[in-house]
């Protein structure tokens, strides 16, 4: 990002009345969310009754204090605070929405809890990771995040197709640029079933038709472990490729046409003018994409629980809908929280190699 | 481009013959195109046919769908059959009925869900992504940089890891199966694409303009609402399209969180199975009549999505 700040020098008088009004607010609303919060504590463990439902009025509290909070800012630093005050609300909104909850959830990971129990929470130690330790579906699910993420590669090459091939010169650009992008807008779970379940129904499905046509006997598309993974893959593969096709297409049409002359000039063509100009020069926006579609392919879910819930076997479960369905089964978070605590410090891992690596490799190679 | 030049060149053909070589060029040229426009129109209808698949089934009965008809009117008569179950159909879309009513709150739902969520989203990016390209921050030890990295590093962060830890305090707060609740969930979910497109867009347009208008006496938060944003009104749009489609579309959470109340159209969707197998036709009303808002912003505002997903890809 360049980095050209803006350098206004305004003069703002702050009174010591402001100011103080200013802390005044924060440190009461503060007061508020506290004892608001001890309130709702005491009931819980059940010392004292003040007819509180559940934790809504401490919520209400958190956000009369962050909005305080963002009014005082202006209040005692002026023009320093009306400034701080364009990324403040994000950032309490984001904080109040991932840290704490990742932080609550920690708590949950070490823990059994029965939702439909009366019992309530029970903190169970490091049970948890024994049980994920001797879980071979989890292990199973993970592994097959791993092809699901090679698969990419395959995308990555088709989508880069499909750009050059927009990118040259062609009629009807505008109609297969709409054509293409269709499958990214369209419900997951809509195309899950209209083409999942339907068209790759047995019977009748047109895709089976197909392949029957072309001499396949029993065109089955889920029940080998294989061939279900790879149904999957491609059904992915439809809604997503639009999307690296256009980060790709953007990246080719801001080549400078005059390095792609000067190659022609030069006498190369065809592959050769590809592979020496094109695509080290793609490298940069290639690599972005590559990363954000590894981001998405981590959260894969929706196709998988609405066609084949994770079967055959395990198959074609993504480490996302192994936990749904563990939750839905068991109604423990527990142990679907600790599992999903166990996947995020892997992908933490994983995109800080990726990204280094990323980083050192794909710079502009001209 | 190739094609004109040497039809030009070919009219003095009496004179200079075409070399052998550029004879090759010319059939070189040709099979390029046709390999380009086979591909093209291969992937269009790969990209096409499902839609397709979906309207026709829609208006299918029964024995069309085993027979796996495809073509209206030739091998089948279009019947009304899908919508009808759905409360859609010409005869019915008039009448009360539950299970009219039961789509129209659903549609309700994704509707107000994913409109209030992405303007929340556009507008709080908006303003962190302006803040985070024109002034430089240190909060403790974080400096611009590291706050601009906190927000996009949530897009890394995978619903799953929040969903149950969510379910819990949802259900303390009184939130679960409220839009409210949902609305809160999918602003954060989108809040990193948004800060993503529009940090990009804030790039391009030069500081002079806010110090120009400083100089006429606006102050900071003046000069961004009416100097910048209709500037910027471009990147917004697409922002707000994009995370339009991303919430419009999003079942995990909707699966998890709701259950009657403010059940959205994907989950209505996934729950279509019946006692005796699935009814395709209204389960392909159903499902277009989910698609058709998508598929309208695909067709009409494809520039503002491409624009969005473009951002940040070249630099």
């Amino acid at each position: 990002m360049s980095a050209e700040h803006l350098h206004v020098v305004t003069s703002d008088t702050i009174t010591d009345g402001r100011r103080r009004l200013g802390q005044a607010l924060v440190w009461g609303s503060a007061g508020v969310l506290a004892v608001v919060g001890a309130m709702q504590t005491l009931q819980t463990l059940g010392s004292s009754d003040f007819g509180f439902q559940n934790w809504r009025p401490t919520l209400y509290a958190y956000c009369l204090w962050a909005t305080c909070l963002c009014i005082a800012q202006v209040l005692i630093r002026g023009e320093a605070g009306r400034r701080t005050l364009f990324v403040l609300p994000a950032a309490l909104f984001v904080i109040s929405l991932t840290v704490f909850p990742l932080l609550f959830g920690l708590l949950i990971a070490f823990s059994s809890w029965n939702l439909s129990s009366p019992d309530g929470r029970q903190f169970n130690g490091i049970d948890n990771l024994v049980q994920m330790w001797g879980d071979p579906f989890y292990w199973n699910a993970l592994l097959n995040m791993v092809w699901y993420i090679l698969a990419i590669i395959v995308e990555y090459a088709i989508a880069f197709g499909l750009a050059l091939a927009l990118s040259s010169q062609i009629r009807a650009r505008k109609f297969f640029r709409v054509a293409f992008l269709l499958p990214l807008m369209l419900s997951p779970v809509a195309v899950s079933w209209m083409v999942g379940k339907s068209m790759l129904e047995a019977r009748f499905g047109p895709i089976s038709r197909l392949a029957r046509a072309i001499g396949v006997d029993n065109p089955s598309f889920f029940e080998s472990a294989w061939m279900a993974k790879a149904t999957i893959m491609i059904l992915d593969a439809w809604t997503f490729i639009p999307f690296m096709m256009i980060m790709l297409l953007a990246g080719l049409q801001a080549i400078p046409k005059e390095l792609q002359e000067a190659s022609k000039v030069d006498g190369a063509t065809g592959w050769k003018s590809f592979w020496e100009i094109t695509f080290p020069l793609m490298l940069p926006v290639s690599v972005t994409a590559i990363l954000i579609r590894i981001i998405f392919k981590l959260k894969l879910a929706d196709i998988v629980i609405s066609v084949t819930s994770g079967g055959p076997g395990g198959a074609t479960d993504t480490v996302t809908s192994f936990i749904f369905r563990e939750y839905r089964e068991r109604s423990n978070v527990g142990y679907g929280t600790m599992l999903a605590m166990i996947y995020l410090v892997l992908i933490v891992i994983f995109m800080t190699i990726l990204m280094k690596w990323a980083a050192k490799y794909a710079r502009p190679q001209t | 481009m190739r094609g004109p030049r040497h039809e030009s060149r070919g009219m003095n053909a009496q004179v200079f013959h075409d070399a052998a070589t550029d004879r090759s060029f010319r059939a070189k040229w040709w099979t390029s195109r046709i390999a380009i426009y086979g591909v093209l129109l291969l992937w269009a209808f790969i990209c096409l046919f499902p839609i397709y698949w979906t309207i026709t089934t829609s208006f299918k009965m029964a024995p069309d769908v085993m027979k796996g008809n495809m073509i209206p009117w030739y091998d089948f008569t279009p019947k009304w059959k899908g919508w009808e179950s759905i409360g859609l159909s010409p005869g019915t879309i008039g009448q009360e009925s539950t299970v009219r009513a039961e789509f129209l709150k659903r549609f309700y739902n994704s509707t107000i869900i994913s409109l209030t969520s992405s303007a929340l989203a556009v507008l709080l990016g908006s303003l962190a992504a302006y803040g985070l390209s024109r002034f430089s921050f240190k909060w403790a030890w974080m400096k611009n940089d590291d706050i601009s990295f906190f927000f996009l590093s949530q897009l890394i962060l995978p619903p799953v890891v929040l969903a149950l830890p969510f379910l819990v305090l949802y259900k303390e707060l009184a939130l679960l199966d409220t839009r409210i609740g949902l609305i809160l969930l999918y602003t954060l979910s989108v809040l990193p694409i948004v800060i993503w497109i529009m940090k990009d867009q804030f790039a391009t347009i030069p500081t002079e303009l806010e110090e120009a208008a400083m100089v006429d006496g606006l102050g900071i938060w003046g000069a961004f609402f009416t100097i910048i944003l209709p500037i910027a009104a471009p990147g917004m749009v697409a922002a707000f399209i994009l995370s339009l489609v991303l919430t419009w579309n999003e079942y995990f959470f909707a699966a998890l969180l709701t259950s009657t109340h403010s059940n959205t159209l994907p989950v209505m969707v996934a729950s279509q199975t019946g006692s005796q197998g699935i009814s395709w036709w209204s389960m392909a009303a159903l499902s277009f009549a989910a698609i058709l808002p998508l598929i309208v912003i695909g067709v009409f505002l494809e520039r503002y999505i491409i624009k969005g997903m473009a951002a940040g890809a070249v630099k």
